[in-house]
């Protein structure tokens, strides 16, 4: 019992320290956000700030930068495409496990092998297409191209394949249309699905960095993402700033994490992160 | 009711399936994939198509038009020094960052699978990183690796290690920049991995471990003999998946070095590569022949995968 005892121990320290290391770099972050100058050249390192309330870096960083603008067109690129491409996901993946079309299976098959091709080999085409449409520099151009995604299609379409079609004669009997069926009754079913579709799509889509750095160079548009990296690029720019501004930029996720961990984990574990 | 049941049921058959017995209008399946289709043809399909052909299509002439089809893209890439650089670059970063991930993540994902108290804590400290931004938690890396303030450099000096210059070049030389590149990449692929291993620990039946407890074997050898070779199809498929990403990798090194690759452009990766040539300089066809090569070795890597899954399976 005594070397189970200390078994156990060492168990909890070998994680604690880990999770110490892997939160870290968080702490770290948003501990420097509240430093003075001083503090934040010191070293040794200050561990803690003097004044946790010290909101210097952050009204700064704000009043330098469009953060405000930045940060609400993000909200609103990372709400449109998690709708649209939900709307979109829920079609198709519908269409693929219940309605009956010529070659269904073999198009389906094709567009699995579609899914190894990496985003940064369409990119090249990709960048010239929004162009030609004159789409750059718009909200948009950051919501659109990733409206069809053939990986959210499939889990969606997997989950549809294990509702039970006798549920689909009785709600056909009862004189339901295909399109009242899928909403009435297959969305609800397949919400858990659904959720973790659109979890993972709100991560990458607030996330996204390389598409909006091609196609944004207007400060009217950029996103949070964006509005970071031409922060750390401009000469002399005060990292302090930086880190507060990152704090900030990571908060939604944080809490989005917090609340819906468990829809998380279980979504990546079914399929992986896009990409 | 059970009369129009009876008249539902034949539909069933193999027979009727082929034709439209879900819906009584031939064009409605049309209405439902036709936004899917649309953004996939456009976005996906003619960009695949498209890139074959750029890859392929010889330099532009003076005259504006192409030479015809030909391997020199290819030829120039494979020859080009930025493009050798990021090659080697990206497969150093592949073999390291996969296999120190791996490994970590087999311990941790080990000793999370037990029972013990605050799982929900340390699960959200170890998976954190999963939706948190490269490009915002790289700064506070940055910081971190900071040569003359950073954390880093004060852990070793508590060793009394001289500080080492991570991200910069000092004396025209940064054998120090991938190093730090990995062990961001390590902590970012982590949490991915460790839920990967973690749902695979999960699915092992606990009578192999009760069978083996009968039988008197301590934990390290319950870790060797049981668990490892259990997890094993698990764990080759979480370094494939974590290699094909691996081999994009891009987001890790912007943060570092404000957008350039590494102190002395010593640091492109491969991704990096295809977007400076098409991006900033404007060679589609040169662009398009390094993704083609970048797909080819993902494609190796998924097929991998693929036949792994199928033998594993089982």
């Amino acid at each position: 019992m005594k070397a189970e005892k200390i078994r156990k121990c060492f168990i909890y320290a070998f994680l604690i320290l880990g999770a110490v290391i892997m939160l870290f770099p968080f702490y770290w972050m948003i501990s420097s956000s509240f430093k003075t100058a001083a503090e934040y050249n010191s070293f040794p390192p200050t561990w803690f700030p003097s004044d946790w309330l010290n909101l210097d870096n952050f009204t700064r960083a704000f009043e330098k930068r469009n953060f405000f603008v930045y940060f609400i067109n993000s909200v609103i690129v990372t709400f449109l495409s998690v709708s649209l491409t939900g709307i979109v996901t829920i079609l198709g993946a519908f269409g693929f496990s219940r309605l009956r079309f010529p070659g269904r299976s073999a198009i389906f098959g094709m567009l699995l092998a579609f899914m190894m091709v990496p985003f940064e080999m369409l990119v090249i085409t990709n960048y010239q297409t929004v162009t030609r449409m004159q789409m750059v520099n718009s909200l948009r151009v950051l919501i659109i191209p990733f409206i069809s995604s053939i990986f959210y299609t499939y889990i969606l379409k997997n989950f549809f394949d294990t509702v039970s079609d006798s549920l689909y004669y009785s709600a056909r009997i009862d004189g339901a249309s295909n399109w009242k069926y899928l909403w009435r009754v297959m969305v609800p079913i397949a919400k858990p699905s659904l959720v973790t579709i659109m979890l993972l799509n709100a991560i990458s889509s607030w996330n996204s960095f390389m598409w909006p750095t091609l196609v944004i160079t207007s400060n009217k548009y950029r996103t949070v993402q964006l509005g970071l990296f031409t922060f750390m690029s401009e000469a002399g720019s005060d990292t302090k700033l930086q880190l507060a501004a990152s704090t900030v930029s990571i908060l939604p996720m944080i809490i989005l994490f917090l609340f819906a961990r468990r829809y998380i984990v279980n979504g990546v574990a079914r399929g992986g992160l896009k990409g | 009711m059970a009369d129009l049941a009876k008249k539902e049921k034949p539909a069933r058959s193999k027979a009727e399936a082929q034709g439209n017995y879900i819906f009584n209008r031939k064009w409605e399946p049309v209405l439902y994939m036709l936004p899917f289709a649309l953004g996939l043809l456009v976005f996906t399909i003619y960009p695949i198509v498209r890139v074959v052909i750029m890859a392929f299509q010889e330099k532009y002439r003076l005259s504006g038009r192409y030479d015809g089809f030909g391997l020199y893209n290819f030829q120039y890439v494979l020859g080009n020094d930025d493009f050798r650089n990021a090659i080697s670059n990206t497969f150093i970063y592949v073999f390291t960052v996969v296999p120190i991930a791996t490994i970590l993540a087999i311990l941790i994902a080990n000793l999370l699978n037990q029972k013990i108290r605050g799982m929900a804590i340390f699960q959200t400290a170890y998976f954190l990183p999963m939706v948190t931004s490269s490009i915002a938690v790289g700064l506070s890396w940055r910081y971190i690796f900071n040569s003359q303030i950073g954390v880093m450099n004060w852990l070793l000096s508590l060793f009394g290690i001289e500080a080492v210059d991570w991200l910069g070049a000092s004396g025209g030389v940064a054998p120090w920049n991938i190093v730090a590149v990995i062990i961001f990449g390590v902590w970012n692929m982590l949490p991915f991995t460790i839920i990967l291993l973690l749902s695979g620990l999960q699915n092992i039946d606990p009578m192999y471990y009760t069978a083996a407890k009968v039988d008197g074997a301590g934990s390290r050898k319950i870790f060797f003999r049981i668990t490892v070779p259990l997890l094993a199809p698990t764990i080759f498929l979480t370094m494939i998946i974590n290699m094909i990403s691996a081999f994009k990798v891009y987001n890790e090194i912007i943060p570092f070095w404000s957008g350039r690759p590494g102190a002395i452009n010593n640091l492109y990766t491969m991704v990096y590569f295809i977007k400076e040539q098409f991006y900033s300089k404007d060679r589609l066809g040169f662009a398009s022949a390094a993704a083609i090569i970048l797909f080819l070795i993902i494609f190796t890597f998924t097929m991998l995968q693929r036949y792994v899954q199928r033998k594993f399976r089982y």
